[in-house]
């Protein structure tokens, strides 16, 4: 996988120069996120939907619900399933075709996050014990990328699913379903926020944004659930942090994620 | 100024050789003021300068090397040949016609062919192209006959030795003409296939030990040895024959 | 109806296979195992067994798949489809796919890729038998098979992942722990540069419980590290021993 060069040196030098004086290209601070806005439930024909942008990354999360059968080692419980999806629409850089590796581990850490903390009860969203059971289908649509396409993913979906209803049912005979009219929101028990952060020339700054993102040396995510324990780490990027800048960034990103938590769960 | 290992001594990538003003020399890096290996093998300290002996790696063209290749390629301007290296080197057509090339007048298949082996100079390398080759020198050419044995290229200046010590006994040892290519590549060729065999066998040998001394003597004693056992075989068939 | 929960650690704090909380499982590496391949390197790490090789560097062809700078590091980790309980598909999965680019990362940093531009280096990890810590000893075996084939490096990096298992801070999760525990740290580290190159959690740990399984994955690593540069001389220091005895 090429990684097309194209952030200038000059710019490179600029943005190095800033960041050890404190500073970024786009006048914010190192532990600064941009302006969040965050649209819900959007997309009427799903059963759940937000989309969030973060500076001019743009995120849009689908909540399908379906019944399914469970996994033959949970026989009991609902399924949850994430997927994501660099459509190229939303980077000259994203290519038609079966997601790629980048798409794989961005549904792969989203979906750590919802999984590690038990936001979904899994076991409340059975219905036929053995047979059937919800399936909460979260699908990540990254519609413009501009850097940090891991936190604010993690943000939609986390929105979009509270926002999400499943409809009313009753069960005959141990075997068939009725849906019966009227919603209630589906169970949500914890807010999993996912914190970024970049290592560039040494310093730590949270929320790189696209051409910070291709002048870092690596980048490390941390998801925190509402209680404060980590339930999530990805390192990413082909560089490397120190134990002691592994931990700095991990205090960084606790405080961070109490900010975060509370825009997308204020308001409900 | 400090060292941590013993010269000659066995090393590993990021082993930390010497801290204080030494030069980084070949298979090691410098960090600040503290040189690490870079690749496994005997570590050499030589006044102020750390090297590593490799004990393996591959071949990176230098100028004025002389290599052994083998024609992958032909194509309008010449050919392109394997060198046993990540970088094919290119041979153009105006090197061997010593004129440009003119479509209508000349084949190129005619002159080599894919799969023919050549010894050739490496005549420019930068690693943004391709490395170039001549044939022009005395020696240099198509090869037409002989063996040709492919070794790890770090193991190529043992198979020549301190002044030439080793490929002159095996020379002499085996009577066989031996060609060394600094690419890894040896061509042998001797008057019989006994002896070509045995140059081989010597050169494996040389390649195993590499790392190890008293090397050149325990080669000559080892071609002395296999020659004493073949000219015993020998004895053993002629009696037969001379009691005709 | 729930599964009982299953007991990791008994009361003596011995864990399901006998060990202590900073035990390692056994390990036995060899390197230069495979003919064709430029590098390669075997281990078993408890029940994982894992085989690396490389290739390279060489040219890629297409000429444009390579960087105009670097070597392209290009890393497949991949199970055999009999290395798992149940059969396992040959097609690669999702997690296979995020594995092969994490231990991508995690190996880039130590190679000096600037070195060798416009070519590729193709790097193979088949896991034949999987017992949990797959992708650290996969790490750990690739390593020796890029020194094996002469690629220079920085320093060999080297994995091994701690945890939390019945409430404790554990060392070196194998299959069952990391299933039924509460957390798994893999951690990829360059000891002579104090550089972690891989880190990942899943599971719940607290800010004090993480720091201090990131300590003891460090330290587990230490311990395998030396036993990676044992098993690359071990090759040279038999020829030697072999030639002295003659």
């Amino acid at each position: 996988m090429t990684t097309p060069v194209t952030v200038s040196r000059v710019r490179r030098r600029q943005i190095a120069q800033l960041i050890a004086n404190g500073m970024r290209l786009d006048g914010r601070g190192l532990t600064e996120y941009r302006e969040i806005k965050i649209e819900r439930g959007l997309i009427e024909r799903a059963e759940g939907s937000a989309q969030v942008s973060l500076g001019r990354t743009i995120v849009l999360v689908g909540v399908k619900v379906g019944i399914g059968e469970p996994y033959s080692d949970r026989p009991n419980e609902g399924v949850l399933t994430v997927n994501s999806e660099l459509v190229p629409l939303a980077s000259p850089e994203f290519e038609a075709g079966p997601p790629g590796e980048e798409s794989i581990e961005l549904a792969r850490v989203v979906d750590r996050g919802l999984r590690e903390s038990k936001s979904i009860p899994l076991e409340e969203l059975c219905i036929i014990p053995g047979k059937k059971v919800f399936i909460i289908f979260v699908d990540v649509y990254v519609l413009n990328h501009d850097g940090n396409l891991i936190d604010t993913s993690a943000m939609a979906a986390l929105a979009a699913l509270l926002n999400t209803k499943i409809f009313n049912y009753e069960v005959e005979d141990d075997e068939v379903i009725k849906i019966k009219p009227g919603f209630k929101p589906l169970p949500i028990r914890n807010y999993p926020i996912a914190v970024t952060l970049a290592e560039i020339d040494g310093k730590l700054v949270v929320d790189p944004w696209l051409d910070e993102e291709e002048v870092m040396n690596a980048r490390i995510t941390f998801t925190f659930d509402k209680d404060g324990n980590i339930c999530a780490i990805q390192k990413g990027g082909g560089g490397f942090f120190t134990k002691e800048q592994v931990l700095e960034a991990m205090r960084i990103a606790r405080e961070k994620s109490e900010e975060l938590r509370k825009i997308v769960v204020e308001g409900l | 100024m400090t060292t941590f290992y013993e010269n000659r001594e066995i090393v590993t990538p990021g082993d930390l050789l010497a801290e204080g003003d030494y030069k980084a020399g070949s298979n090691t890096y410098k960090l600040g003021n503290k040189i690490y290996a870079s690749r496994p093998g005997l570590v050499e300290y030589n006044g102020k300068e750390v090297r590593v002996v490799a004990l393996n790696a591959f071949y990176i063209p230098s100028v004025g090397d002389l290599v052994i290749g083998k024609v992958v390629e032909v194509n309008v301007n010449g050919w392109v040949v394997d060198i046993n290296s990540p970088y094919s080197a290119i041979l153009r057509a105006s090197d061997v016609l010593e004129r440009s090339f003119k479509p209508q007048r000349d084949e190129l298949t005619e002159i080599l062919d894919t799969g023919d082996l050549l010894i050739a100079k490496i005549t420019s390398f930068d690693r943004t192209r391709a490395p170039t080759l001549t044939m022009r020198e005395r020696g240099l050419g198509k090869i037409t006959r002989g063996q040709i044995v492919k070794i790890t290229p770090t193991k190529i200046p043992r198979v020549i030795g301190r002044k030439g010590s080793m490929i002159n006994m095996l020379k002499k040892e085996t009577g066989c003409r031996i060609t060394v290519g600094q690419n890894g590549l040896i061509l042998i060729l001797g008057r019989r296939i006994e002896d070509e065999r045995l140059a081989i066998q010597a050169i494996r040998k040389i390649e195993h030990e590499a790392h190890t001394s008293g090397l050149t003597d325990r080669v000559a004693e080892m071609i002395r040895r296999e020659k004493m056992k073949e000219e015993i075989k020998q004895d053993a068939k002629s009696p037969r024959e001379t009691n005709r | 109806m729930q599964k009982a929960p299953v007991k990791l650690i008994d009361e003596e704090g011995k864990r399901v296979d006998g060990r202590e909380w900073n035990e390692l499982r056994p390990i036995k590496i060899e390197v230069g195992v495979l003919n064709n391949a430029d590098g390669s390197a075997y281990i078993e790490h408890g029940k994982n067994k894992i085989l690396a090789a490389v290739y390279g560097p060489k040219e890629a062809h297409p000429r444009h798949l390579t960087l105009p700078d670097r070597a392209l590091l290009r890393c497949r980790y991949h199970m055999a489809p009999f290395s798992v309980e149940e059969r396992k598909s040959p097609a690669p999965s999702r997690r296979e796919i995020e594995l092969s680019k994490v231990i991508r990362e995690a190996l880039e940093p130590a190679i000096f890729l600037e070195h060798y531009p416009r070519t590729a280096i193709d790097l193979f990890i088949e896991i034949l038998q999987a017992d949990g810590g797959t992708r650290c000893a996969g790490i750990t075996v690739a390593s020796l098979a890029l020194a094996d084939a002469g690629i220079p490096m920085r320093d060999l990096v080297v994995a091994c992942a701690a945890g939390k298992v019945d409430n404790k801070i554990v060392l070196d999760l194998n299959d069952i722990e990391d299933k039924e525990g509460e957390a798994d740290v893999p951690v990829a580290f360059m000891p002579n540069l104090n550089a972690v190159t891989l880190l990942q959690m899943d599971g719940t740990l607290t800010p004090e419980e993480f720091e201090q399984a990131i300590n003891l994955a460090i330290e587990g690593c230490k311990r395998i590290y030396k036993m990676q540069k044992e098993a690359l001389k071990a090759r040279y220091l038999a020829i030697k021993r072999e030639v002295e005895e003659q």
